[in-house]
């Protein structure tokens, strides 16, 4: 069975789930019940100075989005960082990492920018045994609004110089947790790896309004009548982190930095997805906080076999597989010619195919008086729209032409050769050249 | 065993009020609010969707289940009732398995359709419960039509015509409307007095008059009617019902399905209600069924269905044929009675087997027997009618008979299945052809 140890910026866990800053790691009670459950490690819900505690509101902190089985797609919250005194969250840290030596510790931090906050925080974590710390620069608000959080996040230049500071002060590892509330990932992961970080943790929450309650007019999670941004979390937001950290793991400037993958990781496939694009290990926290702490166990399983079916010994050796494959749109073999096939003995004839295709797009499937669908190839674009509204798995895929063969919407052969946008035709910077 | 139970002869009370209540309770209890979510999220919304074209009354039900889906189950059932003002009654009574939900795509993926019928009843029950009547009147034709019937058939015609601003006076036999909704229907498929809860709701299309006990050719003659009105529409189905040819078919105990079916719905306490220790009902169709299911769960100890021909060719639906089988109701096919045994009254029926095209085997057997049911079938009651195709009265395209200025629909007319939503359909393409005729002319 594959080894799912995990060694991350030096923090070792016995697997590469960790559970994020957030209210399942607020408090001793919770996070001992994380590890005896098996979660590999915790960032502790971020720490604040010290000081007359956070106060939160006292309305609802969360609001979601669900299917139609209420299965749960995405979370809102407008919950701050912890609003219990410093001293008692420090304590419970040392005591729970001193009962759990073999799981990862790390302290989440936010207290303001200057570096006498900084150089004041830093030795209370390492004195509770902490195995290192995650700045906290991408909490969207509320902290944001008092010139923490993503207000630091969106400036790079803080997040170098925060960093520094930290480095500066402690031994620990640093983590700095970035926000997706910006244009380009990349500018704030390179203003970390400047500053000295040992690794960037993405993604916290995006900047939203989860609905808004009609009968009041008012944005939900609804206080008296009103409702502020919160940050948007769970399987929704998936496909923007996975693409970050991608942007993170394949930018020659930031190629190597450790990433601690975070955003909707729900089973041990997320986890693996994220693995494969270069997180050396994943953050929880929304299938916690829907399922219970139980659910690592299928994390666990899943990885774990999945690691075996494919030979590969450790989560060392899936980290980082898909990064070459990550390209640039110019650079997609446009000599690729696919065309989209319906297994006539899976279809039951629902028709989305065909209201998608000829109401939306290319007019490529044809519909007979008995209901049958196929598609036309002089038509069929491959835009595999066909295939993502179809209900029945595997009824319509997408089939190669092979090179030679004519591809019939064009007309012309397809090529042997790779051909991409920096070389055809219609480039204008490569006709220029030619001229 | 119970002594009521095994009590010979057709005696009242075999069952005590609490088994009673549970076996006649609602056959398809109704969806909750969440029940419904999950149940119209199943439905793909497919192009130009099977199911539309396999209800006769072609309901846009993607449509409709995409309303329920999104919360607003009231413009659902406006988008049902369109198309079916007896929505609500085809929600409960409609056998779905052989009409939309055997068409959904999900009974081809899975062999689960998505729950059409139950969400039909849903979003109908839902509008009803508010009290809301989505119709309203058009200008007033100055038209007066006659109907006769107030079951499925007559009363959509009449609403689609009051609709249209004609006046509608309908006339039926019975001392209550409804029809077959309100006398032929298992109890347990029209709870809560659904039926004349649906005609009171129907009514308030306003401009519809009901003349209860009005019997063609017995109160109202075709001649007075076609006079007096600018139209006729006939739907008074088939009041009268087969023979049985059977010697001794004239002893005691021998009856009618269908007013064994109507005494129960008009029954306020079913345990007054008598029913034979072993029953044994005759034919295939759906009016099997309900007397035999409906037997069993007023006591009955042994109930038996016997058919003249193979299972193929059972009326009755398979699903219906396992409902009766799971209540306890033993199915006999290729079997035909012969003779009636009994003193007076009824005590055994024998039968003979027969093969497929119904030729005598030579075998015979006898059932015990103290209530024998006859469900072999209705037939047309009526004077001066138009010309007949068969048994009913000949009809082409929407209801039009021999007669200029009558039509036709329903079980009365030829053609199409005995189904309430069959007679839905047929009353309002006639109403439209009505309407239609009537402002040409």
């Amino acid at each position: 069975m594959a080894d799912l140890t995990t060694e991350f910026v030096g923090i070792k866990s016995p697997n590469p789930f960790w559970l994020a800053s957030a209210p399942p790691t607020d408090k001793e009670y919770n996070v001992r019940r994380a590890f005896e459950a098996g979660w590999g490690g915790v960032v502790w819900k971020t720490l604040g100075e010290a000081g007359p505690p956070i106060v939160n509101v006292n309305g609802p902190r969360y609001g979601a989005i669900w299917g139609a089985d209420r299965r749960l797609l995405g979370l809102n919250n407008i919950e701050l960082i912890t609003d219990r005194p410093l001293e008692v969250n420090l304590r419970e840290i040392k005591a729970v990492k001193r009962d759990y030596p073999d799981r990862a510790m790390v302290v989440s931090l936010m207290v303001p920018c200057e570096e006498d906050a900084w150089k004041a925080i830093l030795p209370l974590v390492e004195e509770t045994g902490a195995d290192g710390v995650e700045l906290n620069f991408g909490c969207p608000h509320g902290m944001s609004e008092r010139g923490m959080g993503s207000a630091v996040g969106q400036v790079p230049e803080y997040i170098e110089m925060v960093t520094r500071w930290v480095k500066q002060n402690t031994r620990m590892p640093c983590i700095v947790k970035l926000t997706p509330n910006i244009t380009d990932i990349r500018k704030p992961a390179m203003a970390a790896h400047a500053g000295g970080a040992d690794a960037v943790s993405l993604i916290n929450t995006i900047n939203s309004i989860t609905s808004v309650d009609l009968d009041l007019f008012a944005p939900e999670p609804t206080i008296d009548g009103k409702g502020a941004h919160g940050g948007y979390c769970g399987p929704a937001v998936k496909p923007i982190a996975l693409n970050m950290v991608a942007e993170i793991a394949r930018t020659p400037e930031t190629r190597g930095l450790p990433i601690s993958g975070i955003g909707g990781v729900t089973t041990w496939k997320d986890a693996a997805e994220f693995m494969a694009l270069g997180a050396g290990n994943v953050q929880v926290c929304t299938a916690a906080m829907t399922y219970g702490f139980k659910i690592v166990q299928e994390m666990i399983s899943g990885l774990s076999q999945y690691l075996d079916e494919k030979g590969l010994n450790s989560t060392a050796d899936l980290v980082g597989r898909a990064v070459p494959n990550i390209s640039d749109w110019q650079h997609l073999n446009l000599n690729y010619v696919t065309k989209a096939r319906i297994n006539q003995d899976l279809c039951i004839s629902c028709g989305r195919c065909f209201a998608a295709c000829e109401d939306t797009s290319h007019q490529a499937i044809a519909m007979s008086e008995d209901r049958v669908f196929t598609v036309k190839d002089d038509e069929c674009v491959a835009c595999n729209l066909c295939v993502n509204v179809c209900p029945v798995e595997d009824c319509i895929t997408m089939e190669e032409l092979a090179a030679g063969a004519v591809d019939e919407r064009t007309g012309r052969p397809v090529a042997t050769e790779h051909g991409d946008w920096t070389t055809h035709p219609n480039n204008p910077a490569v006709r220029q050249a030619a001229e | 065993m119970d002594a009521r139970a095994l009590k010979e002869g057709i005696v009242s009370g075999r069952l005590d009020a609490d088994a009673l209540d549970a076996g006649f309770a609602d056959l398809h209890a109704p969806l909750s609010d969440h029940e419904a979510l999950v149940a119209a999220d199943r439905c793909y919304f497919c192009h130009d969707a099977p199911c539309i074209t396999a209800c006769p009354t072609e309901i846009d039900i993607p449509l409709f289940i995409r309303q329920i889906a999104t919360g607003t189950p009231e413009a659902a059932a406006k988008t049902i009732l369109t198309q079916n003002i007896m929505g609500g009654m085809c929600a409960r009574v409609c056998p779905t398995e052989t009409l939309c939900e055997e068409a959904c795509v999900r009974e081809a993926a899975e062999g689960e359709p998505v729950q059409i019928g139950r969400l039909q009843r849903y979003a109908t029950d839902t509008l009803m419960a508010q009290g809301v009547h989505p119709f309203s009147r058009a200008a007033s034709t100055g038209k007066r039509i006659a109907v006769v019937g107030a079951g499925p058939a007559g009363l959509a015609c009449a609403h689609r015509l009051a609709m249209h601003g004609n006046d509608v006076v309908v006339f039926d036999a019975r001392p209550k409307a409804g029809g077959l909704n309100e006398y032929g229907i298992a109890a347990y498929k029209s709870t809560e007095d659904f039926a004349a809860r649906e005609v009171d709701w129907l009514l308030q299309i306003g401009g519809i008059e009901i003349r209860n006990n009005m019997a063609l050719g017995r109160d109202v003659a075709m001649a007075a009617l076609q006079d007096e009105y600018d139209a006729v529409f006939l739907g008074m189905g088939l009041g009268g019902v087969n023979a049985l040819t059977a010697p001794g078919a004239d002893k005691e105990g021998v009856l009618d399905a269908v007013n064994f079916i109507a005494d129960l719905r008009q029954a306020t306490d079913l345990s007054t209600l008598p029913v034979g220790r072993d029953v044994v009902v005759i034919g295939g169709g759906m009016t099997a069924v309900d007397a035999a299911v409906q037997s069993k769960l007023l006591g009955a100890l042994n109930v038996t269905i016997v058919y003249r021909r193979g299972r193929d060719r059972m009326n009755a639906s398979v699903w219906e044929q396992d409902l009766a089988a799971a209540k306890g109701v033993r199915i006999i096919t290729n079997a035909s009675p012969v003779a009636v045994h009994g003193n007076g009254a009824v005590r055994e029926i024998e039968f003979e087997f027969t093969d497929d095209d119904l030729n005598p085997t030579g075998q015979t057997f006898r059932l015990a027997a103290d209530q024998v049911f006859k469900a072999i079938g209705q037939t047309l009651n009526g004077d001066d009618l138009p010309d007949l195709d068969g048994r009913k009265i000949a009809v082409t395209g929407p209801g039009r008979t021999s007669i200029t200025g009558v039509w036709a629909g329903g079980d009365c007319a030829a053609g199409g299945e005995d189904l309430t939503v069959t007679a839905v359909a047929e009353g309002r393409d006639a109403a439209e052809d009505i309407h239609a005729a009537l402002m040409r002319a």
